[in-house]
């Protein structure tokens, strides 16, 4: 099906993002403030995918249709200009889908608090691999599901961990939540009320995001 | 009263000194440390210096303890942005908003923020001194810009 999608900021993100677009044969518009910048992605992308223009300027949203936009991504490097891009498409101009890039990791909660569900974090990504690799028994989110009403986690247990020795059905998870993956000696395996943990198995859970705490303390409670 | 004003531009400034001339008890947010010159050399107010939308910037001028916040930069977005973050996050009830954009002004209006567009107070000062006329509440210089059509 292809989408009307209209890319905010002409950056390397954007770029990238906008070329893939194009070649899945959707119909996308990219909105770049800078006009020598504009003018040499339009070299670049071609003239009818650029349009030189401020994307929180609520006239040039006017006329590049953010109205019958299927989807609007904000990729600018800055997250004020994402918020406020894609606060107005949904509330101006009622665009279903808007999905904004985030470089302050702690704007994430602020986004998803203002109403922008889909945000995308570079700096939390890179940080949560760099994190998975120093800390075990810890919880780290991967990714979210349904508008963030549904957290995605994984975590590696420690021999210090209370799960190992365990099974399954022995642990008692929050409401909603499900463990659906297990990570073992290079392998995947599927997960049942015998499986039983093991020291460095890799675990994937869901769990709602509001009782993402409540998991939390399940992994993370160690033996001292 | 406690309040906290982000962004020591010549408004920000203009009115963080008649506030604490009042003896209300002021901070003021900037990232830039010329800015501060404005608040003339005995400048009785707490400065914290840092980006207005970094959530610990905002946490070190206690903003949750204060009473009043002015959004009061040169960038509308980031003006919004540190209004909204401040309202929800930090639960300050009065918030002003400095929008220089006429558009957005309105737009964030009608999504309950109280917005400051200077543009519009000046024409309607202008146009009211013009008739002789007296100078009225806020609200009634806020016409509604160049309808957008949908």
């Amino acid at each position: 099906m292809s989408m009307y999608i209209i890319v905010v900021g002409g950056g390397n993100v954007g770029v990238q993002l906008t070329k893939r677009l194009i070649a899945r044969g959707h119909e996308v518009l990219m909105l770049e403030k800078d006009s020598r910048q504009a003018q040499k992605l339009g070299n670049l992308l071609g003239e009818k995918h650029i349009m030189h223009g401020d994307g929180c300027d609520i006239l040039t949203q006017k006329e590049a249709g953010f109205k019958r936009a299927d989807i609007v991504v904000s990729v600018t490097g800055e997250d004020e200009d994402n918020l406020i891009c894609c606060q107005l498409a949904k509330e101006v101009w009622s665009v279903n889908r808007v999905v904004a890039r985030v470089n302050d990791p702690a704007h994430e909660a602020v986004f998803r608090e203002i109403g922008i569900d889909d945000t995308v974090s570079a700096t939390g990504i890179i940080f949560s691999l760099i994190d998975q690799q120093i800390a075990s028994d810890e919880l780290i989110p991967v990714g979210h599901l349904h508008k963030g009403h549904v957290e995605i986690v994984e975590s590696v247990l420690s021999d210090r961990s209370r799960l190992v020795g365990k099974a399954v059905r022995d642990i008692t998870l929050p409401q909603g939540s499900f463990i659906v993956y297990l990570f073992r000696d290079g392998n995947g395996m599927q997960v049942n009320g015998d499986t039983e943990f093991r020291t460095d198995d890799m675990v994937v859970a869901m769990v709602p995001s509001a009782r993402a705490e409540e998991l939390r303390t399940v992994f993370t409670d160690v033996n001292a | 009263m406690k309040v906290v004003i982000l962004g020591c531009g010549r408004s920000g400034a203009s009115l963080a000194l008649q506030l604490a001339s009042m003896d209300h008890s002021v901070t003021v947010i900037d990232r830039n440390p010329e800015s501060l010159r404005r608040l003339g050399k005995t400048f009785p107010c707490r400065i914290v210096l840092g980006n207005g939308l970094d959530l610990d910037t905002l946490a070190k001028a206690e903003v949750n303890e204060s009473d009043a916040f002015f959004a009061m930069t040169r960038g509308d977005n980031t003006n919004i942005m540190a209004a909204q973050i401040v309202k929800r996050n930090f639960g300050v009830e009065r918030v002003a908003v400095k929008v220089a954009d006429p558009l957005r002004a309105e737009a964030y209006r009608k999504l309950g923020l109280f917005t400051i567009n200077a543009a519009a107070l000046l024409a309607g000062m202008c146009r009211d001194w013009f008739l002789g006329a007296e100078f009225k509440p806020i609200d009634a210089y806020n016409v509604d810009v160049a309808e957008v059509e949908r």
